[in-house]
């Protein structure tokens, strides 16, 4: 894929149809690649990869580079498109400065599960079918790719790639039965006190690095509110033991209706914390009391929250907790 | 020289737990994915000697993310300073890792040098640090490049592991003075720990970033670095968030804030992040207005400004958490062999 990947985008340049190529760098090791900008074919030959490891959501980049002048190709996988269309919606990409080639994707690995699977010193990684092989400074290790799998893979909502110019490949399917709100379900079966907790305990982690706001292709604002010195809250410091709490779940409300499970938070997070929980909470709630719905499936969609019908549930219905 | 079995250490860590405040690496919950943190001893708490390294470091304990510093009380035109300084409680930290033990002389260069920073002072006067030689190293570690010696960790007391044995060595007077506390412990050889430390020399020369050059850096490369056309590329995928400061054990800056409490001010320190778009922003505007500036800032800081006024000393450990933590998987590492190709 990697090599039909590059020689599109050298023909693409070559024509005059793309000023520049937004995709992967290849890093130190072979987990950690960047995205990045190339202008050429020779530096597409030198730095370009797509691999395993390839998980960063390119979408976002899009709202600085499709104001430059030219066109700017990029390649989306199934679940950085529904952003794409997302972006789109909110007016925040400039959808003819854009070239999009669809990619398919069968899960991207995470170093983090990598190493808590037993191999730290990690050399070199090999795929094999459903089965990784590490090469690490202290032997071999061989390791199920769905143990390595990131977070949001484990649950894949979607093989479609929602919007492009051209795809490499067969489009794939959206898969309903992905399951991935069975965790939000374990939390709601929780008591009050139970969740309460589960949530004190997760959020105190928060370090205030904000990586999950500014990887977050919904959290596109000019200015956060946390950023503005005269709110009283600071971004980088939390006045009590709950501050950081709050930071979250306004964040959440923030996205909500407009987040499209892309994962990035809980990819990026330092300390781990499980942050898409609270956005799949928010998708699942929507789905429930309004009918389903997908941001980002398709662009210029209304969310529900900002499109009212008189089919919609009375507000009391949505403070009982959805009891229809 | 010291000896206990593996086993026997949490017998050594309630004695210690007596008299002090322990810390130690625990795994962070169920989720092995998480990595170790830091957490106060307690007879539930299992330490978690096989983490290469804590996901946030040991400057913590030295350096709180948030630190209260003084009260004003205000009565109409009336200011009253509150200092809220107290000796600080005795803590151990146990099992800090060689880069993080030399992460201190670091901060210690910055804080303890005139004006003695009285709030960190006190902390390092209060705080016995316990290091543990590494077993298994990460491919992200190289401390060695800048000459740390993983088999041989400095800190008040140098433990290794050897199987089941832990051997313990006093370096200072702090030191000696914990091992006289713990009674369990039993004389051995003065050279029982050569084995293990052999062994450990032996992995730190697989890693492959040992031959990592620092030729291209220092304090008098300043102009060459800073005026560079390799920021460009390499800043542009940076989020500006603090991921990489904040793991990192010698990043250093901190922001001065008030917090109005409707009858007065608490005045609090907490750190703040060079990558961070209002970081160091005056009245007269930002001196740094593009993540490029910020990003430079921050390589420069470790590279080239930090050993310009410490005796050629850089401001990095090579502990490698910027490189595990980071979204877009941009660290120092990168910057330096990026900026190296520039360098004849």
């Amino acid at each position: 894929m990697q090599d039909t990947m590059k020689k599109r985008a050298s023909e693409l340049l070559a024509d005059g149809t793309i000023a520049r190529v937004l995709g992967w760098k290849n890093g130190e090791f072979v987990y950690d690649p960047t995205p990045a900008v190339f202008d050429s074919a020779e530096e597409l030959e030198e730095g370009f990869v797509y691999h395993d490891f390839c998980g960063n959501n390119l979408s976002k980049y899009l709202i600085k580079l499709s104001r430059l002048e030219g066109k700017t190709l990029v390649f989306l996988k199934p679940c950085d498109s529904y952003s794409f269309n997302q972006l789109l919606t909110e007016h925040r990409i400039i959808r003819e400065n854009v070239y999009i080639i669809g990619i398919p994707c069968d899960g991207k690995l995470d170093p983090d599960f990598v190493r808590a699977s037993g191999a730290e010193g990690i050399l070199g990684i090999t795929t094999d079918g459903d089965t990784i092989v590490v090469d690490t400074m202290y032997g071999n290790v061989t390791l199920q790719k769905n143990a390595c799998l990131l977070e949001r893979c484990r649950n894949c909502k979607s093989h479609q790639v929602m919007v492009y110019d051209e795809i490499l490949g067969e489009n794939g399917e959206i898969n309903e039965a992905c399951g991935r709100f069975d965790e939000v379900e374990k939390l709601e079966s929780m008591t009050s006190d139970e969740r309460y907790a589960f949530w004190r305990n997760e959020l105190s982690r928060c370090i205030r690095c904000n990586a999950c706001r500014n990887i977050c292709p919904a959290c596109s604002c000019e200015m956060c509110v946390f950023d503005n010195p005269a709110s009283g809250v600071s971004q980088k410091a939390a006045a009590d033991s709950f501050e950081e709490n709050m930071f979250h779940i306004i964040r959440a409300f923030h996205v909500a209706g407009r987040c499209t499970d892309c994962g990035e938070c809980s990819r990026v997070c330092p300390q781990h914390i499980p942050l898409h929980l609270l956005n799949r909470k928010f998708i699942k709630d929507i789905n429930t009391f309004y009918g389903e719905y997908q941001a980002g499936a398709e662009a210029g969609s209304r969310s529900p929250l900002v499109n009212f019908t008189q089919d919609d549930c009375e507000p009391n219905i949505v403070c009982k907790g959805g009891s229809k | 020289m010291k000896k206990i079995a593996y086993s026997n250490l949490d017998v050594c860590f309630a004695a210690i737990a007596k008299t002090k405040t322990l810390y130690l690496p625990m795994a962070d919950g169920v989720d092995e994915k998480r990595g170790a943190k830091y957490t106060k001893w307690t007879p539930e708490v299992t330490y978690t000697a096989d983490a290469v390294n804590t996901v946030r470091s040991a400057k913590d304990f030295f350096f709180p993310q948030v630190e209260r510093m003084t009260n004003f009380k205000v009565d109409g035109k009336k200011i009253e300073i509150e200092d809220i300084r107290k000796e600080c409680e005795d803590f151990v930290v146990f099992g800090v890792r060689a880069c993080d033990a030399a992460s201190f002389d670091i901060l210690d260069s910055v804080y303890l040098a005139e004006p003695i920073d009285s709030y960190y002072q006190n902390r390092r006067e209060h705080g016995v640090v316990v290091t543990m030689a590494c077993t298994k190293p990460s491919e992200t570690c190289f401390c060695s490049v800048f000459g740390i010696d993983a088999a041989r960790p400095a800190g008040d007391v140098t433990c290794w592991r050897d199987g089941d044995l832990v051997l313990l060595q006093a370096n200072t007077e702090k030191g000696e003075a914990l091992l006289l506390e713990l009674p369990m412990l039993e004389d051995t050889a003065e050279n029982a720990a050569d084995k293990v430390i052999a062994s450990i020399e032996t992995m730190l020369e697989k890693l492959p970033l040992k031959d990592l050059s620092t030729d291209a850096f220092g304090g008098d490369k300043l102009m060459k670095l800073f005026d560079s056309e390799k920021w460009a590329d390499l800043s542009e995928a940076c989020l500006g968030c603090g991921t990489c400061t904040f793991v990192c054990p010698t990043c250093q800056c901190y922001d001065i804030r008030d917090y109005d409490t409707g009858h007065g001010v608490q005045r609090f320190r907490c750190w703040d992040s060079c990558m961070y778009w209002e970081f160091t922003k005056t009245a007269g505007g930002q001196p740094r207005p593009t993540q490029l500036e910020r990003f430079r800032q921050r390589f420069m800081h470790k590279l080239v400004y930090y050993p310009a006024n410490n005796d050629g000393k850089f401001g990095c450990v090579g502990c490698g958490r910027c490189m595990k933590s980071c979204p877009i998987s941009m660290n120092i590492v990168k910057v330096m062999k990026t900026l190296e190709e520039e360098h004849e």
